[in-house]
């Protein structure tokens, strides 16, 4: 499904190069549901929107389906097959959340894709119509965010911290939406996430800290790696604070 | 109407969404000459004898009906001011719908000036509709200045919607308002300007009544080498609202100026000015590209979302 091959990628800020991934090989299955996961700043993000396209790596190949995507166009890789859920979504004046949700469903009905509104928890007729500006709250625009993005009904979907800003209760919900979807797509999901919850569904863990891939595996053999919080001060000491 | 050729028929379906003769009353001019006029029992139209146009009587307690008034100008060079005086009764509820499509593909200027006054009665709710077209292959410019000029009695209501997305090389819109107490004004303007095209918009509001209240909403697109200018002045003379509102995309290297004024001439007047310039913001297009869009099909449902 997707390979990464020694990608890296470096920023540079205030004329000093940062190194925000370093030589990062994984490779996803399809049919599989991962969640990555590890400490703020370590690069969780940066490799969504590497493999999403948004940015490019400097040295390193990433391969979808076996092809070589490594310069390919945001666009060609969303036609491909790759759907990304931004952590925090975009506001849009006049564009509405029928545009957005037609535009992601392709060939599906609009009643069908409106059905991923009900599945997190919006009521479809209340928001169909409703601009995506700043009258939405981030939770709403949130949950907008994910039901945009399931409706891709993708190869592969990156779900950038989906958590973030929703409440408790919908958060239980957002639980089940993620284990339907997997059920459903048979495509290979990846989420982003600190929630244990989360992580409890999980066909996978990969653990990021520091820009490298610290711990591929189950639950069961991630899990104890996290709990100690080792992998924290692994990244402290590579800073050398 | 029937004596219309294709190009003045395209140009009234640009500014007015005319097929055929329309419902209600209605006024066409074409070429600067009458080309089909009907009045109904509520709406009396009559042509001005002064001057170029025409006035509208609007009877008291008329609901529900329309008035179409539309403009076009297909032979070059025609330069025309053109004076229409709305006259509305009491407890009305009407739609006028204006609109100006000039299509001139000589080397001469054309321009229409508009010059709408509206007397709005006590009670009334007026939604004032008009459109602005420009075409034509030839180097002559069109120009369109349009002037509105709106008088609210009390707790009456106008709202205006008012568009111009192609083709006039200058325009200077001006809008002049004077509400009295429980009335509103509500102006919404759209503005798409590209090429070296010219775009001004000029805004004076006073409201004098006690809870009277406006609000000016203004977007546009400024495209190319054209640009655009803003301004408007709302002055509180009493209790009130107003609020006004520019929000500016710039592409290539269009500018736009907004110059917002607001005047408050009484403590309980509560006024408000928003405005925002500025290009489209790169992570509104990584997300439409991230659902499938090319760069290009990003703007344009960007910018058709923006003026829709």
């Amino acid at each position: 499904m997707l390979e990464l091959q020694n990608i890296s990628y470096t920023v540079t800020d205030d004329g000093k190069n940062k190194e925000i991934i370093r030589d990062v090989s994984l490779k996803l299955e399809d049919d599989k549901f991962y969640v990555i996961t590890g400490p703020n700043g370590g690069g969780k993000s940066t490799l969504a929107r590497l493999i999403s396209g948004i940015v490019k790596p400097d040295s390193g190949k990433i391969l979808f389906d076996g092809k070589d995507i490594t310069d390919m166009s945001i666009t060609d890789r969303a036609r491909n097959g790759i759907s990304f859920a931004f952590q925090q979504p975009v506001r849009f004046k006049g564009i509405t959340v029928k545009d957005l949700i037609t535009l992601a469903a392709g060939d599906m009905s609009t009643a069908d894709a409106c059905a991923y509104l009900s599945e997190v928890g919006l009521c479809a007729r209340d928001y169909i119509n409703r601009e995506v500006n700043a009258s939405l709250s981030g939770g709403e625009l949130k949950r907008i965010e994910i039901a945009v993005t399931m409706a891709r009904s993708s190869k592969l979907t990156v779900f950038d911290e989906p958590e973030a800003g929703i409440d408790l209760w919908s958060f239980n919900n957002l639980i089940k939406v993620f284990d339907r979807l997997h059920d459903k797509l048979h495509g290979c999901i990846v989420i982003i996430s600190h929630q244990e919850r989360i992580i409890n569904i999980a066909d996978e863990l990969i653990l990021i800290a520091g820009g490298r891939v610290t711990k591929t595996g189950s639950k069961e053999e991630v899990m104890p790696l996290i709990n100690s919080g080792n992998w924290a001060v692994d990244s402290c000491d590579k800073l050398n604070i | 109407m029937n004596n219309m050729d294709n190009i003045q028929k395209r140009l009234l379906e640009e500014v007015a969404d005319l097929h055929e003769i329309p419902e209600g009353a209605y006024n066409i001019r074409s070429n600067g000459e009458g080309a089909g006029r009907r009045s109904t029992e509520h709406i009396e139209i009559t042509t001005k004898t002064d001057k170029p146009g025409i006035d509208i009587h609007i009877k008291d307690n008329t609901v529900r009906e329309s008035v179409h008034i539309p403009v076009i100008i297909s032979q070059t060079g025609l330069t025309e001011s053109v004076y229409n005086d709305f006259f509305i009764g009491e407890n009305c509820d009407v739609t006028i719908i204006a609109g100006c499509g000039i299509h001139n593909c000589g080397t001469q200027k054309s321009e229409h000036d508009g010059i709408h006054t509206f007397l709005v009665g006590k009670n009334s709710r007026v939604r004032y509709v008009e459109k602005h077209y420009g075409e034509g292959d030839g180097r002559g410019e069109v120009v369109l200045n349009p002037q509105t000029i709106v008088h609210l009695a009390e707790n009456s209501y106008l709202e205006m919607d008012t568009v111009q997305i192609k083709g006039v090389d200058s325009t200077i819109r001006t809008t002049r308002g004077d509400v009295a107490d429980n009335a509103t004004l509500i102006v919404k303007e759209k503005i798409m300007t590209h090429g070296t095209q010219h775009a001004e918009t000029d805004f004076i509001v006073d409201l004098n009544g006690v809870n009277s209240g406006t609000h000016l909403v203004s977007r546009s697109v400024a495209k190319e080498n054209s640009t655009q200018m803003f301004r408007s002045n709302i002055r509180g003379n009493n209790a009130c609202n107003g609020h006004s509102e520019c929000d500016a995309i710039i592409m290539d290297n269009g500018k736009v100026a907004a110059v917002p004024e607001l005047e408050a001439n009484c403590v309980d007047a509560s006024l408000i000015h928003e405005a925002a310039i500025g290009k489209i913001a790169g992570e509104q297009l990584t997300k439409l590209m991230s659902l499938g869009l090319t760069e290009e099909e990003a703007v344009e449902m960007i910018v058709n979302g923006f003026l829709k």
